[in-house]
């Protein structure tokens, strides 16, 4: 049992960090855009936050919890989005390719996190290890009970608010994505821009705020990645660019669908760390084992492939660019 | 009443008309690019003069000296360009036909596998020569297989080859630190180490005393063939044609699904080629890092040359250029060598922006002739 709640524990830990990427990554492809830079987004979403609140924690000799968290969340959006305008504006302006335009985000996102993660120290003078200790812990408390009630609360109160605040997002989102007239005129445009815009509906408007509040989203990933993955520390190890591209797989595997990245988020993080609860793997064959979330991904790519059952597929036009004049 | 007509037809004539351009002459590609370079670097000076507050041209020119400052220097970043170039040249062919190809890293990490494992258990006896055939034509296999996988699903069922591809990445990933854990030496350094040092079987030889001269004339010699392959041949009409339209393709009988593996096959047998240099003409070694985002690069790389591989020798050429000077500023400035991702960033939203204006006329009102 105890075995079991640590699982549970470490996937939501994990599945939390790629929620919020597929979560941003959904909306920004129901309007058609596919954006390859989500990896880049929440490397720009995570050093947002943790040079903010570093900063901040610095200034001050007795920093305000409360207030370290929303720095830390209003910054991150903020740079986050920031990268899906830069995204919006080459791919929907000046109608550059999609692909490469988003490959090209991620390197610059990863440049730019890294560097600033990297230098963070020198540039504040030398003040030694990067850590922001208040908004990390503010960040972690859990739910009130969580050690009083036993397994029940080590399975579902054990968690920062981040948690929460995914599984309440991708509620908000599912309705707003099929009750509400702007997520449907949204999936409008992102299956056949040209016949949204002749109902009129703007397509540019709609493209450039899914892209870019898509991306504030996939930006909060970060945010839970750095302040409470890792305990408000930074590392130039690259985990975030492969979670990055777990999200961006999350986004097929729940079919464009928010609601389903819940559970799936969470049996991605199964996935993953299973390896640690089996017995007998040696150090090689965990590698193997580390494969599943991937190779889990590619089956359910090739069944939506074979079933061709059309509210599986995704967005009609994903990836292509929109012109009206062009026919 | 005519005149009230002609108030209205003005007035909804918006400030800015987009025009697609016929032709553009090739001067003017070149400045529109040139400019979009040098705006670039005025845009990664400030930056650097805002983080750091050094002067961007002296970074620049120490930059310069990091890539071309001495032979040894010159031979390393002649060698990382063969490298991105030749990674380049395999995704030409598919991205041609607008098969998304994201999986080159793992194509690589396939061929390094491949060569890594003939240089650790074929080595015993074997000529250099005939060792270096066979682990060129098992890399060229080995990634050809990596390649074959996403385009058979594609070709049968239109399985979606982008997020395919990518996810292949991982699995070759995850099977790469298997066989690091694998092949571990010395025990517990979690690396394979420098495989066959003594022996240098495996390795490329010395060519006129230069260590990467191979690399140069291998590459350049794919690159010739590829140029000639994409222009002057059957299947590369083919190629050029399903990229247009798939739908012209079928109706001119040529079988797209077939096109899609054939094609699939060459892209990731080049790619696994790229693997097989990275291990033998380079590093001698196997790890996760082998491919080192380059497979994503070369992307760009492919994309921004319009799979010309001449065009295609410059840009890779750029970038390494970049990535080696930002090395240099790194450790002369005591930054952190993750600024060469950055400003390689920045210069390629910029080239990706110029296109546009490549590609379009900007018409403002009132501006253009009436009939």
């Amino acid at each position: 049992m105890t075995q079991f709640i640590s699982l549970f524990q470490a996937a939501v830990f994990f599945g939390t960090v790629i929620m919020f990427g597929a979560m941003g990554e959904i909306l920004t492809e129901r309007s058609g855009n596919l954006n390859l830079g989500v990896p880049g987004i929440m490397y720009l979403g995570g050093i947002a936050s943790l040079a903010s609140v570093f900063f901040y924690e610095n200034m001050t000799e007795a920093p305000i919890p409360a207030l370290c968290v929303l720095i830390a969340l209003l910054s991150a959006f903020l740079a986050s989005a920031l990268g899906g305008l830069i995204y919006s504006f080459l791919t929907i302006t000046l109608r550059a390719n999609q692909n490469v335009t988003g490959l090209t985000l991620t390197i610059f996102g990863s440049g730019v996190a890294n560097f600033f993660g990297g230098s963070l120290n020198k540039l504040a003078g030398g003040v030694g290890q990067i850590s922001v200790a208040t908004t990390s812990a503010a960040f972690r408390t859990t739910l009130p009970f969580a050690n009083s009630t036993g397994a029940f609360g080590s399975l579902f109160l054990s968690y920062g608010f981040m948690v929460y605040l995914a599984i309440i997002l991708a509620i908000l989102m599912n309705f707003f994505l099929t009750k509400t007239r702007a997520g449907l005129s949204l999936n409008a445009v992102g299956e056949n821009p040209a016949t949204a815009d002749a109902a009129g509906i703007n397509v540019t408007r709609n493209k450039y705020l899914a892209t870019c509040i898509g991306a504030g989203i996939s930006g909060m990933g970060g945010v839970y990645y750095v302040m409470d993955y890792i305990k408000g520390t930074w590392a130039n190890d690259g985990s975030i660019e492969s979670l990055g591209w777990l999200a961006v797989a999350l986004v097929i595997f729940t079919t464009w669908k928010p609601l389903r990245s819940i559970w799936g988020s969470y049996l991605f993080g199964i996935l993953f760390w299973l390896y640690y609860y089996i017995g007998g793997l040696t150090r090689s064959t965990q590698e193997i084992f580390k494969m599943t979330p991937y190779i889990v991904t590619i089956l359910v790519l090739i069944i939506i492939s074979l079933r061709k059952r059309r509210e599986n597929q995704g967005p009609a036009a994903l990836g292509a660019t929109y012109f009206r004049e062009e026919r | 009443m005519q005149n009230n007509n002609k108030t209205v037809h003005s007035g909804h004539e918006p400030l800015i008309r987009i025009v697609k351009r016929d032709a553009i002459p090739v001067w003017k590609t070149i400045c529109i690019y040139a400019l979009a370079i040098v705006l670039a670097l005025v845009v990664c000076g400030f930056l650097i003069y805002a983080i750091v507050g050094l002067n961007p041209i002296r970074v620049y020119i120490s930059m310069a000296k990091g890539a071309f400052g001495s032979e040894k220097r010159i031979w390393v970043t002649l060698r990382d360009t063969m490298m991105l170039l030749c990674i380049g040249i395999g995704l030409a062919p598919a991205f041609k036909m607008r098969f998304w190809n994201i999986g080159a890293e793992g194509q690589i990490l396939a061929g390094g596998l491949a060569s890594a494992a003939c240089m650790l258990y074929l080595s015993k006896g074997m000529p250099n020569g005939l060792m270096l055939v066979i682990m060129f034509v098992l890399s060229a296999l080995a990634g050809a297989l990596w390649g074959l996988l996403p385009a058979l699903f594609k070709a049968r069922w239109n399985t979606n080859e982008t997020l395919f591809t990518l996810m292949m990445n991982y699995v070759a990933i995850q099977l790469t630190s298997f066989f690091v854990a694998k092949w571990e030496h010395p025990f517990g350094s979690n690396s394979v180490g420098i495989i066959n040092q003594s022996t240098k079987i495996g390795w490329f030889p010395q060519i006129l005393g230069q260590n990467y001269l191979l690399n140069v004339i291998l590459v350049l010699t794919l690159a010739a063939l590829m140029y000639c392959y994409l222009k002057y041949s059957k299947q590369g009409y083919e190629i050029s044609v399903v990229g247009e339209s798939q739908n012209t393709a079928r109706y001119a009988g040529i079988r797209v699904g077939e096109v899609f593996i054939r094609t699939m096959l060459l892209s990731g047998a080049i790619c696994g080629v790229a693997g097989f240099l990275a291990v033998a003409g380079a590093s001698h070694t196997i790890s996760v890092d082998t491919a080192g985002g380059q497979g994503f690069t070369a992307i760009i790389v492919a994309w921004l040359s319009k799979f010309n591989t001449g065009i295609m020798i410059l840009v890779s050429m750029l970038l390494v250029f970049l990535d080696k000077g930002a090395l240099e500023i790194a450790s002369a400035y005591n930054l952190n060598s993750f600024a060469s991702q950055m400003i390689t960033g920045i210069i390629l939203f910029f080239i990706l922006g110029c296109e546009f204006f490549i590609r379009y006329r900007i018409i403002f009102r009132g501006t253009h002739k009436e009939g």
